[in-house]
């Protein structure tokens, strides 16, 4: 082994991640998350929406979790796009991670996949979202309304119009139905 | 007399409290006209039917418009606290709404000031918001569907978005997800799980599967639910046992979907369609 060999980086998926090394952004709600994880992807930050410690929790409620080295940069960033954040937290305990199981039915011309509690239907034959089911936060009939009847391709973003977790949940399933559609 | 507690998709839609009136395919609250679709106003309408058939006292609706920013719900909440205490209804039913513990809380403790306590029903946000409060007891009946069923089996879980991935939500497991729901709390008195089958548990176990008739495209339709909802609620307002309410809800919603012969793109609307027609049915065997 050479003298100076301990200062060669591992590669980053072989470090264990450290909870200290992460922070966590709050805000005032959902729709400000979303926009905010939106624009930091956007810029290439490793973020990922997580749910919050029991000790802040007020509901329908996720935070972003970043790499605290970054904390000024972000902060900065969002200020400018006018959702600076409520507070940033350092992770002390291991955050909540969002479903990232889904169940899929196939009905024979429809196919559905499920997401947690929200379920969208497509038509395969023309791939038109035929259904959307389940859920509970009052975005869900709104969402239902915007996006039953377009097709994959036609219809927004469940998370550019949604503004809560079942919304985000239904981004999911758009998601994999429309992996599953090959789109 | 029933009441539901509820949201309309629609920003511009005033906070009301008044009885609805079907009007076509459309409701009338106090003036203000909204369509029939999936959410609220599905289970309004599907209770209004049963209303008219079993005993006609209309259903009472607090409802304002709600696209899930939550300025909506927040004035539901606080409407609630100020003017639920001096209501008498025989059975709330609370429904889209965003949840909040803290509104929860002060909508509870009114609830506790009536003097003769209403049945209380949940589904879908009110029921997060119930189980997230560690509340989930103070109530007799939650309307969960099996995604929804593993959300309140996962004791950790503030919403079923952070279900843990080891809370199997398949309909083999439902037996397990009830019992262990009801072994952290998290459970209402009764639950009415909808599914391909329907269950009905309490703490004891199971006590009714209802299997018939089974139309598996029930389960894509948006608002199958929320017509399950509405009907055992008007039947337990209309003075039936919760028990004999939720199974013969079960029944009336499956077969109502039965006689609408169904596709995975069906519009609740048909199915509601069906209900006078599946109570016909019904009744004549049930009693």
């Amino acid at each position: 082994m050479g003298l100076f060999s301990f200062l060669k980086s591992k590669p980053k998926s072989s470090i264990p991640s450290k909870q200290a090394d992460k922070g966590f952004l709050v805000f005032a709600n959902t729709s400000e998350v979303i926009r905010a994880e939106k624009i930091l992807k956007a810029q290439g930050f490793g973020i990922r929406v997580m749910g919050p410690p029991p000790e802040i929790r007020s509901g329908c409620d996720l935070v972003i979790e970043f790499q605290l080295i970054e904390a000024l940069k972000i902060k900065k960033i969002l200020t400018d796009a006018r959702i600076p954040p409520l507070q940033i937290v350092p992770v002390k305990d291991p955050l909540l991670q969002p479903v990232d199981l889904f169940q899929v039915k196939d009905f024979g011309r429809h196919l559905m996949v499920r997401a947690a509690n929200m379920k969208l239907t497509v038509d395969k034959e023309n791939l038109v979202i035929a259904n959307v089911s389940g859920g509970g936060c009052p975005d869900v009939p709104f969402l239902a309304q915007e996006l039953v009847g377009k097709t994959l391709k036609q219809a927004a973003n469940p998370l550019d119009i949604g503004h809560t977790l079942c919304g985000y949940a239904l981004q999911l399933a758009f998601e994999e139905a429309k992996r599953r559609c090959s789109l | 007399m029933l009441a539901v507690i509820g949201t309309i998709p629609d920003n511009n839609f005033p906070l009301q409290a008044g009885l609805a009136k079907r009007q076509g395919e459309d409701l009338l609250i106090e003036g203000h006209k909204v369509k029939i679709n999936r959410g609220t106003t599905a289970l309004i309408a599907a209770a209004g039917e049963i209303d008219r058939l079993v005993s006609p006292k209309g259903v009472f609706c607090y409802l304002v418009g709600d696209i899930g920013r939550g300025e909506g719900s927040k004035k539901l909440y606080t409407y609630l606290q100020n003017h639920l205490k001096k209501t008498n209804f025989s059975t709330l039913v609370f429904h889209y709404i965003l949840p909040d513990i803290d509104g929860h809380n002060r909508v509870l403790l009114a609830i506790e000031e009536i003097a003769k306590k209403p049945v209380l029903i949940a589904d879908a946000g009110y029921m997060y918001a119930a189980k997230m409060s560690g509340q989930a007891p103070a109530y007799d009946l939650f309307t969960p569907d099996v995604g929804e069923l593993a959300f309140l089996a996962d004791e950790q879980a503030p919403h079923p978005f952070y279900t843990r991935g080891f809370i199997l939500h398949e309909e083999k497991h439902v037996p397990d997800l009830i019992a262990r729901s009801y072994a952290h709390e998290n459970a209402a008195r009764y639950l009415l799980v909808k599914g391909k089958i329907d269950y009905l548990a309490n703490q004891q176990g199971i006590i009714a599967k209802i299997e018939e008739p089974c139309v598996e495209a029930l389960e894509a339709i948006g608002g199958t639910g929320d017509t399950l909802t509405g009907m055992v609620g008007a039947l337990v307002a209309s003075g039936k046992e919760i028990v004999e309410a939720a199974i013969l809800g079960a029944r009336l919603n499956r077969l109502a979907g039965y006689l609408a012969n169904p596709d995975p793109g069906t519009s609740v609307r048909e199915i509601i369609k069906y209900i006078p027609e599946a109570w016909k049915q019904l009744t004549i065997d049930h009693f």
